[in-house]
């Protein structure tokens, strides 16, 4: 095993298996309790029958119900908190507006335990405090941009806040700081290949650049290889979602073999989402996790959605955190563009405002040139148009805005004639992706 | 009332060919035709000699069309034609939304059809300066 200081937490990270589970079992137990305080959870256990004085093992864990996204939808995020709204110090959320949005309170523990992990995330692949960090992720209710900015103050790097775009900007920060380390998503980062070239920059002989951390979107093992070759780095997939805190659930190690699903952190369980039984060991399934992290709002077998397996064999980085495959897709049909997580029902919810109708519409992803595009097919009937040009106008106008701010992300919209996108026969065809890397 | 018939459009091949198609088996004749084009749709109008079949037939085809209310008046074909209308309109301060023209050779005129909103309030301003109005009949019998 790699020496020491090759951890940022060594205890945690150097665990055999079986003291890994018992600190699992341990820290379950906690997290029972704390969920007892809550009003969601005590009136579920109590439903249920769950004692968490009588817990004692990771398989009674199973006698918990699911978590669905809808279930923190329907409630007020406030039922799952296990202290005081006062205690909070935080709060992020998910995209989508005050209905939609699921919204994720932090306590300053919590804050402090998940900027651990992602430092842990951060160690691993070889940032140092002599390190310049360029976060090029959105900041605010998106957790991408603050989870990895902490996590790099606190392995004590030169942290460069620059947020998301201003592409010239960003090349100019790396010339002027010497970045070393960069956080980006992988569409952006081919993206930005074309400003580099516009500007005579060569990313591998003009940059420090080394490392970059590339995540919040879903990527081919080809897109990057193409970006380490661009850039001359070594990129790392990352894996978090709002619901767990944000990025640090799974993160590769120097292998980039898989990622390390922090195992001290997280219960992780893989189940068959029709059957919802566990899938056999090294099989691929839906990915449902249990924070042990959290306190002021932990959450119990949340369904992620996100389909992925357990890589077999030990990792011989020496952590014995299980490793999960890169992720490859989502059991239902929300997507992921530039970043933001989408659900065609958020499109529908928006048209249906607009128009007052439900009109038939194609959301379609294609990429131009390196960028991910998203445009809005939307069918023009009689019930939403009165014959007037400059009415279109305003309203593909209104559409894109109304979407812009539903989604955080400007689509083109497109009108079309009636019957000229598939007709829906059971499930309707709502999303188009043809992104390929 | 007169109608014209306003018709949502996508901008590709085949489209129109499809909507003249339509009209065509329908038997319906078209007087004037204007095309606004916007990015990727535009809309046509289209004045017929029977509107309502015309719409129907769209419809029938699977057009989105809209029988859009018009004013239809005879227009001196010497300068300043087009001129005596618009000045009698803005005197009211009533705003032309869009508006084409085309010569009728058995009338030996010109004849000029507007969209405005306010339909009654304009024919008043019109007629009170003079300019004749085509009856709907009139504009179908051309």
């Amino acid at each position: 095993m790699a020496p020491e200081k090759d951890f940022w937490n060594p205890q945690v990270e150097r665990l055999e298996r079986e003291e890994l589970v018992s600190l699992q079992e341990k820290r379950l137990r906690e997290t029972m309790e704390a969920c007892s305080r809550s009003p969601y959870y005590s009136s579920l256990f109590r439903r249920e029958g769950i004692d968490p004085a009588r817990f004692r093992g990771l398989e009674d864990l199973r006698r918990v119900p699911f978590l669905e996204k809808q279930d923190l939808r329907d409630n007020p995020s406030t039922y799952f908190l296990t202290v005081p709204l006062d205690d909070m110090v935080r709060v992020h959320s998910t995209s989508g507006t005050t209905g939609q949005a699921v919204v994720i309170y932090h306590t300053r523990e919590d804050i402090e335990a998940w900027a651990q992990l992602v430092a842990r995330c951060m160690y691993m692949t070889g940032l140092r405090r002599s390190d310049v960090f360029q976060n090029m992720m959105g900041y605010g209710l998106f957790t991408g941009g603050l989870g990895f900015h902490y996590g790099a103050e606190r392995i004590g790097a030169l942290t460069i806040p620059a947020g998301a775009g201003n592409s010239r900007r960003q090349v100019q920060l790396m010339l002027d700081f010497g970045t070393t380390a960069a956080h980006i998503i992988p569409s952006y980062a081919l993206y930005l290949t074309e400003v580099f070239e516009e500007m005579g920059v060569d990313p591998r002989r003009d940059t420090r650049l080394r490392i970059l951390y590339i995540g919040a979107e879903p990527h081919s093992e080809d897109l990057r290889r193409r970006i380490e070759e661009a850039y001359g780095v070594k990129a790392y997939n990352s894996y978090g979602l709002t619901e767990m805190s944000g990025p640090g659930v799974a993160f590769e190690c120097l292998q980039q073999d898989g990622m390390h699903l922090w195992e001290d952190s997280f219960v992780a369980e893989i189940i068959d989402p029709d059957t919802l039984e566990p899938v056999p060991e090294g099989e691929e399934g839906e990915l449902v996790l249990t924070c042990l992290h959290r306190r002021g709002m932990p959450l119990l077998r949340y369904r992620t959605r996100d389909l992925t397996r357990f890589l077999p064999g030990d990792c011989p980085c020496g952590r014995r955190h299980r490793r999960i495959a890169r992720i490859k897709g989502r059991t239902d049909d929300m997507f992921i563009i530039k970043g933001v997580n989408v659900f065609p029902i958020q499109v529908e919810q928006v048209l249906l405002r607009l128009l007052g109708v439900g009109s038939n519409y194609l959301i379609h992803l294609e990429k131009t040139g390196t960028r991910d595009e998203m445009r809005v097919l939307v069918e023009v009937t009689g019930e939403i148009w009165h014959g007037d040009v400059r009415e279109l106008r305003a309203l593909q106008q209104r559409i894109r805005e109304e979407l812009r701010s539903e989604i955080l992300v400007t689509p083109q919209v497109e009108l079309v004639e009636p019957g000229s996108l598939p007709q829906s026969e059971g499930k309707a065809v709502r999303v188009r992706d043809e992104r390929k890397d | 009332m007169a109608h014209q018939i306003n018709v949502f459009l996508e901008n590709r091949p085949g489209r129109l060919e499809r909507l003249t198609g339509a009209l065509t088996q329908a038997g319906v004749n078209i007087r004037a035709i204007t095309i606004a084009d916007q990015e990727g749709f535009g809309v046509i109008k289209l004045l017929v000699d029977a509107p309502d079949k015309a719409f129907d037939a769209l419809k029938e085809e699977g057009f989105t069309a809209y029988l859009k209310d018009v004013i239809a008046v005879i227009m001196n074909d010497r300068p300043g034609g087009l001129h005596e209308i618009c000045r009698a309109l803005d005197r009211e301060g009533i705003n032309i939304e869009d508006a084409y023209g085309f010569v009728v050779q058995e009338l030996k005129t010109a004849l000029l059809v507007v969209e405005v909103e306010k339909i009654p309030e304009a024919e008043e301003a019109i007629r009170r300066a003079g300019i004749r109005i085509l009856s709907d009949e009139e504009l179908y019998r051309l």
